[in-house]
């Protein structure tokens, strides 16, 4: 019997996914700035607080500082905040909340205070918002240890991944691409929409997927970086180039097995990333295969990521900027499979 | 202090600007944005935050500023930076991303930058506020003539970066003053909701420096009170906190529903339009005459035009110099 498909946005099955476990657990709860009655700006609260009133789905002040702390303590104490941070990009107001307490106080305290916070909040460019609304910062998060760090590039892990955010006793932080959230003033990516079963699920943590197989090269990337392997991989299978794409889906912990695997099978590896260039994500991915065996590489690994230099705002320099199809396709050719 | 005829009436001319600008601003954004609205379509992308109805705190404020003067300002800076003196064209050009813009197009709408006339802004709430302290601070330490002013919304004012400010710009007794826009609502969130006292004046205290609260979004108002102030800093007395009410007659940005608003509310503060009420009192008082009320406002309208021509008129830098400026 064919199940019916049930197509939701990744902000409509984040906030299915939340309000599923608040309805089970009692201690979980939703703050950040307009989280409330508009439900989110990228709309991954909407109906919250209709379901479960203000007490539980709090508005804040502009107060990145106190209310990230706050989380911290209140997770301190039994509880388990989901917490907006609007924008990545404001994670400067209130990182010492993040990466000094919320990501340490399990270690420190040898294991017996638990943090476990979700963390979402918006990454990407793409529509022209300038350098302080359009960054990822993947490898920021994940270069600090203590935090896990998920990436959905569609509804159905998302969802997952949420329930498994909450029910996880560390901290998680939760990024979602502005781009594949499904609001339609910010541009939508269909391929993110997909069907989501309605009861709750747990996504494991640490399992990439392979998201379509593929013989001569491996395109490795997160988030909205699977959908430009994915179209990539069709340009090149019309010149005749196999790709397998790989969607890494959790960045801590990191599937490097998965790549690896992958790696060994085609022989070549390019990293897509919207984040900055150096330091980041694309050098760890390509650094998990070349320590472990280099014989493997019949080409030196690549990388399509964003350049080191700060989001623009001028349509003309940001889509220059911005991986995409073109840049993978481009990269891929120059191999001479 | 009061201001001249002559201040009254360059108020008046700026509120103008502002607003024609806005109105116009409004009308090419929705370009390309329809029937389907997204925000990276059309001849200005991106977030756009209009300040229609703020006019008063920019100009009753920067009607005692001088070039050499710093303001730091917010996401919603447009009525300031017309007010500073900013480069209209080049302004305009920026936030249509041209190569002629302020910055080359690489700022946008929330990052306008003019070394000439000492304003610069910040996406992030609050954080223009340190660097107005450090501007303060600079010109004491170099003995130059100058104040900073950092231009916040009210809901900044439950940033830490106000307390911070606030206590450093005090201790070190610098020439600060800094501007709250209440406009009672940050993004969705009220006021009521999100700040612990009626008015962010009394905060103030907490920090050692005067606070004043200036009620009814009036430039005359505004321009006693920052008069007041900007003194005070400029003979080395100290910082002031400026907490202005004043009204959003936008949404928090383009795009914005306003479902959040209390019904009646946006009409009520329509007819509370700081500009038609200005005009009148200037009418009423026959400071103003209608002949003279024409030009202000063609001439305002031209500048405007102009501006917005040179702007679409120019073209984009090439892609490439995107790698241009990371250092100097």
């Amino acid at each position: 019997m064919a199940i019916k498909e049930r197509k939701l946005t990744i902000a409509r099955a984040m906030a299915e996914g939340i309000a599923q476990e608040m309805r089970t657990d009692e201690s979980v709860f939703v703050m950040g700035e307009d989280v409330g009655p508009l439900g989110g700006v990228f709309g991954n609260t909407r109906g919250l607080f209709d379901e479960f009133g203000a007490e539980r789905v709090r508005d804040t002040p502009i107060s990145e500082t106190a209310f990230m702390g706050a989380a911290v303590g209140a997770a301190s104490d039994g509880m388990r905040p989901v917490v907006e941070l609007m924008f990545v990009d404001f994670f400067g107001v209130c990182f010492d909340a993040i990466y000094n307490n919320m990501a340490k106080n399990a270690y420190f305290s040898g294991g017996n205070v638990k943090v476990p916070v979700v963390l979402m909040t918006s990454t990407g460019g793409g529509y022209s918002d300038g350098g302080q609304h359009s960054q990822c910062v993947y490898g920021t998060f994940a270069h600090l240890p203590g935090m896990k760090v998920v990436v959905p590039s569609n509804a159905y892990d998302a969802k997952g991944m949420m329930i498994a955010a909450i029910r996880d006793d560390n901290p998680v932080i939760f990024m979602y691409h502005k781009a594949l959230q499904g609001m339609g003033w910010l541009g939508t990516e269909p391929g993110a929409n997909v069907h989501v079963p309605e009861e709750q699920y747990v996504l494991e943590f640490g399992k990439a997927k392979t998201v379509r197989e593929g013989n001569d090269v491996t395109i490795v990337s997160l988030g909205v970086g699977v959908h430009h392997g994915l179209k990539a991989a069709q340009q090149l299978e019309d010149k005749g180039i196999s790709a397998e794409v790989v969607d890494l889906r959790t960045l801590v912990p990191l599937h490097r097995d998965h790549v690896f695997n992958s790696v060994k099978k085609t022989g070549r590896l390019v990293v897509v990333d919207e984040d900055y260039h150096s330091y980041g994500v694309s050098g760890e991915i390509i650094a998990s295969v070349v320590e472990r065996d280099v014989s493997i590489l019949k080409a030196a690994p690549q990388r399509v990521a964003y350049p080191d230099i700060p989001i623009p705002f001028s349509p003309i320099m940001e889509q220059w900027a911005l991986p995409n199809p073109e840049k993978i396709v481009e990269v891929c050719l120059k191999f001479n499979i | 202090m009061k201001p001249s005829l002559a201040q009254k009436l360059w108020m008046y001319e700026h509120m103008l600007v502002s607003r024609y600008f806005e109105e116009t601003i409004e009308k090419i954004y929705l370009e390309g944005k329809s029937p389907v609205f997204n925000m990276a379509k059309g001849p200005i992308p991106g977030e756009m935050h209009l300040s229609n109805g703020q006019e008063p705190c920019a100009v009753g404020v920067c009607a005692h500023l001088h070039d050499y003067d710093i303001i730091t300002a917010t996401h919603r800076p447009h009525h300031q930076a017309i007010a500073k003196g900013v480069d209209l064209k080049k302004m305009t050009a920026e936030i249509f991303g041209k190569k002629t813009g302020l910055s080359g197009g690489r700022g946008g709408h929330m990052h306008l930058f003019d070394a000439d006339v000492n304003f610069a802004c910040s996406g992030i709430i609050g954080q223009g506020m340190g660097p107005a302290v450090g501007g303060a601070l600079s010109r004491k330490l170099q003995n130059k003539p100058g104040v900073a002013i950092s231009y916040i919304g009210e809901g900044a004012a439950n940033q830490g970066a106000f307390h911070e400010a606030l206590n450093l710009a005090s201790v070190w007794k610098l020439p600060v003053v800094f501007i709250v826009e209440d406009n009672a609502w940050g993004i969705s969130v009220a006021k009521e909701t999100a700040t612990s006292v009626q008015h962010n004046a009394v905060r103030a205290q907490g920090y050692g420096m005067p606070g004043v609260f200036v009620p009814g979004n009036d430039p005359v108002a505004i321009f006693e009170a920052a008069g007041e102030a900007i003194e005070r800093a400029r003979n080395g007395e100290g910082p002031t906190l400026l907490d202005l009410e004043t009204y959003r007659l936008a949404g928090h940005f383009m795009g914005d529903g306003e479902d959040y608003r209390p019904k009646g509310e946006k009409e009520g503060l329509l007819k509370k339009d700081p500009i038609l009420v200005f005009e009148k009192e200037l009418l009423d008082s026959e400071e103003l005459t209608p002949d003279q009320n024409e030009k202000i406002k063609s001439k305002a309208r031209t500048r405007v035009d102009e501006a917005v021509e040179f702007a679409r008129n120019s073209e984009y830098a090439p892609a490439e110099e995107a790698m241009d400026f990371v250092f100097v």
